[in-house]
């Protein structure tokens, strides 16, 4: 117990977690964002924007993260020369959450356009022979039933995001994972403790949010 | 309905064995080795050096490696009696150095390694064979960084796990940009195209980069070692026989004058000069303490 | 089914008109981008071509993109095999009629969904080296890691998906196996599990997709696979950039084509068996949330399948 003690005393525990969950909350509004913008890119009736987004969703959806971010360090900010904050602890949490949000946003896309297929051709229909237009039938019919039927992909995508921020060491952002590295570097013998600590914490973190997806999709689940 | 997967499993089952018996490690003659103790005989001896530092540590594939370290190890190990077929090379990247000796990954590790008391505390040192110091690599047309008490609001790139970068911003220049990378290459293509200003580390190294065919011209070692790095030979903690033995064997190269030879060799068409100061005379450690 | 068909009714002359401008458009952004990241790029003399040349050339492949990429594969192709493995035997479990058999195996399987891959590999990598150094030559242990973390990780993952394979099957099934006299156990391995894995296959095989993409993860913790091997070949040609988008495209190459068969599989099989074949969304292994027993499951895997039925 009192090793534990130490351990929390000795090493910016708190803080590598704060990290990971600071790199999770913004890539996932960025990723979102994007993921909704691809999404209707994806189902617009305009040919080349539907192409882009298929592209785009297909080829960073086959490439590791970790091959993305160790990118984003050597190209976009190494040889592009993208400086986004002169303070360089600052520039690459920056870069590392535009990595995981570039990764992570074709995935939320993918959501949502389950969630869209979910919605039965007949409601489509029906919205347009009451004469809604295109924006009025996306607005009141389409995209209210299918977010609904998108929760439980998107809260996948979210809980793999969070767990995913780890990789955010690959750009030398000090969280968590990089944290317990240090840790079980100089304090072999409590190696077991310290994966424990961090995997239990990521536990706390994650199970909610799993459980929050169930709750939230059966209680929001469209009665057909 | 049951065959389809009892084929699955099946299959799979016969691929994890196939595979299995390819692991990386085992592609290579692993004959029992005994090489931390008794020395020479039919052992073979695993030494860990670096793979992506040109002119000190570098291998290509499965082609023999080349470089100053490896030279040296291969010195070495041939004074305790070791042919060069029974020396198995391995990858040891700077973070990883300690670790990989305290769990018997490399039985010595020849690869920029400082004796330093931190590292000391984990690890066994033999040596050193030579004598490196900190110095600054900085494009040619850049002529404001002369030392690194010029750092100070400018740019600097270093490796992961190691001092110099963190030494460079205790000692001389405290609000310097600093951003570590895995390898120095990584801030080489920076440097070049000017994201940083500078990289650190020892002089020895840095001139190995600049030498490199890629960027020759590109980059200058500005020349004033402002540290004195002793390269050692990394033992597991305890093994002072190995340590002795080593030891020993370096004596023997550095008053033949081998050690110079070697790094003539591996230094050839560079503008570097080793600190002479330091290397003529270097003190070996006391193996044991 | 084209979602199009869902959302608009067929263009009428002036939505023709503007989708043909925005296809115009997005064409001229589309250039623009490229020609301004080429630039940029040249700007950088990294579009020398030398320096391309350098990263695909015979010394390149065989010196360092082979070898990497047979250590990428061969870790990701044993980690598919044991997590399949872990998988049933954990599916199984987790599906057996003993109440405390079903929570062991459920803690265990939410446990590995949880911790983040790279944590578990990090850890497995400092544990085999330390404490398993008689068993697992230590100049392995990170390549053990990478492929113990991927399965435990994946395992767990498939187990679920074997559960909710055999409950997404058509309540007749059980029903029809437990009337010819089959007791639970029986009418699991013989009638559900089996159609459920093959309903399984194509979501199997996307997720070799994943277990490929996180073998890069082994980058972090010094596994010679297919990225560390591209970063020495930068290293040693001073082209880093050209030999990461090298193994960027050979990872978008192999796992478009393993998208591919996973999406053929799911055409084929769906004739074989009574569950559904659809792969999910590739490249996420689903946390199915529904991680309430019992009740809450059994009326959304019977949601599921009136849902099915409809279609």
């Amino acid at each position: 117990m009192e090793d534990i003690l130490f351990l929390f005393e000795q090493y910016p525990i708190w803080e590598g977690f704060w990290a990971n969950l600071k790199l999770a909350f913004f890539s996932a509004i960025f990723a979102f964002t994007l993921g909704v913008i691809l999404a209707l890119f994806r189902i617009s009736p305009v040919r080349s924007m539907s192409w882009l987004s298929g592209a785009f969703i297909n080829l960073v959806r086959n490439i590791p993260l970790t091959v993305l971010v160790v990118m984003g360090v050597l190209i976009f900010w190494g040889q592009l020369q993208i400086n986004m904050h002169p303070d360089f602890d600052t520039n690459f949490f920056m870069l590392a959450t535009i990595a995981l949000s570039i990764y992570h946003a074709p995935f939320f896309a993918e959501a949502i356009r389950s969630g869209v297929n979910t919605v039965p051709l007949g409601q489509a229909e029906a919205a347009r022979s009451i004469g809604l237009g295109f924006f009025a039938a996306a607005r009141l019919i389409i995209i209210p039933q299918a977010l609904r039927g998108a929760i439980t992909p998107i809260g996948n995508t979210l809980i793999a995001l969070i767990k995913n921020t780890t990789v955010a060491a690959a750009a030398s952002v000090m969280e968590a994972s990089g944290i317990m590295r240090t840790m079980i570097e100089f304090n072999p013998n409590l190696m077991v403790a310290i994966f424990l600590i961090i995997a239990i914490g990521f536990s706390l973190i994650v199970i909610p949010v799993g459980l929050l997806t169930t709750w939230l999709s059966e209680r929001l689940a469209v009665t057909r | 309905m049951k065959t389809p997967w009892m084929k699955i499993t099946a299959l799979g089952a016969a691929g994890l064995l196939v595979l299995s018996a390819c692991s990386p490690g085992a592609t290579e003659d692993t004959a029992e080795d005994d090489a931390a103790g008794g020395g020479g005989g039919g052992g073979s001896v695993t030494v860990g050096i670096k793979y992506d530092q040109p002119g000190l540590g570098f291998r290509e594939g499965n082609n023999p490696p080349t470089g100053f370290d490896v030279d040296v190890a291969k010195a070495v190990l041939a004074e305790m009696g070791y042919q060069e077929d029974q020396i198995e090379w391995v990858e040891s990247p700077t973070p990883q150095r300690e670790n990989m000796l305290e769990n018997g990954q490399v039985d010595m590790i020849f690869a920029t390694y400082s004796i330093t008391d931190e590292r000391d505390e984990r690890v066994d040192f033999a040596g050193p064979y030579f004598m490196a110091g900190q110095d600054i690599l900085v494009r040619t047309d850049e002529n404001d960084i002369k030392g690194p008490e010029d750092l100070n609001g400018r740019n600097l790139c270093s490796v992961t796990g190691s001092t110099p970068a963190q030494n460079v911003r205790d000692m001389y220049a405290d609000e310097v940009e600093l951003v570590e990378q895995d390898g120095y290459s990584e801030c080489l293509t920076f440097l070049q195209s000017g994201q940083v200003d500078a990289v650190t580390t020892d002089d020895i190294i840095l001139a190995g980069l600049a030498a490199s065919d890629e960027y020759a011209g590109e980059f200058k070692v500005v020349g004033s070692p402002f540290t004195e790095e002793p390269y050692g030979v990394g033992l597991p903690e305890g093994d002072v026989e190995t340590c002795e033995q080593v030891n020993e064997a370096i004596q023997k190269l550095q008053d033949d004058g081998t050690i110079d030879e070697l790094l003539a060799a591996n230094t050839e068409g560079v503008d570097y000069e080793a600190n002479a100061e330091l290397n003529d005379n270097i003190e070996l450690v006391t193996c044991g303490e | 089914m084209s979602t199009q068909y869902v959302l608009f009714d067929a263009p009428g002359p002036r939505s023709r008109r503007i989708i043909t401008i925005l296809n115009i458009l997005v064409a001229l952004i589309v250039i623009g981008v490229l020609v301004w990241v080429y630039q940029a790029l040249a700007a950088q003399g990294q579009m020398s071509p030398h320096l391309w040349w350098n990263a695909i050339n015979t010394n390149a492949w065989v010196n360092y993109l082979l070898p990497g990429l047979t250590f990428t594969l061969q870790a990701a192709a044993i980690a598919v095999v044991s997590s399949v493995v872990f998988g049933l035997f954990f599916g199984f479990l987790r599906l057996a009629p003993v109440r405390i058999l079903r929570w062991i195996s459920m803690v265990i399987v939410e446990f590995f969904r949880a911790v983040p891959v790279l944590v578990l590999m990090v850890f497995l990598h400092f544990f085999f080296s330390q404490y398993l150094s008689n068993v697992i030559d230590p100049r392995n242990s990170a390549y053990y890691a990478v492929i113990v973390a991927l399965t435990l990780y994946n395992g767990a993952v498939i187990a679920e998906l074997v559960r909710a394979g055999v409950r997404s099957l058509p309540a007749g099934q059980r029903e029809a196996a437990l009337a010819v006299g089959m007791t639970t156990t029986k009418s699991l391995r013989y009638v559900e599990v089996p159609q459920a894995l093959v309903a399984m296959l194509p979501s199997l095989v996307s997720q070799f997709v994943i277990i490929l993409k996180d073998s890069a993860l082994g980058y972090i913790i010094g596994f010679s696979e297919l990225l560390r091997y591209s970063r020495h070949l930068g290293a040693g040609y001073g082209n880093i950039m050209q030999a990461l988008v090298v193994a960027a495209i050979i990872f978008i190459i192999i796992n478009s084509l393993l998208v591919q068969l996973a999406q053929m599989l799911s055409r084929r099989l769906s004739s074989r068996t009574s569950g559904v074949t659809e792969v999910g969304i590739p490249g996420i292994a689903p946390i199915a949330g529904d991680t309430v027993e019992d009740e809450a499951t059994e009326t959304r895997a019977q949601a599921i399948i009136q849902q099915d039925k409809r279609k």
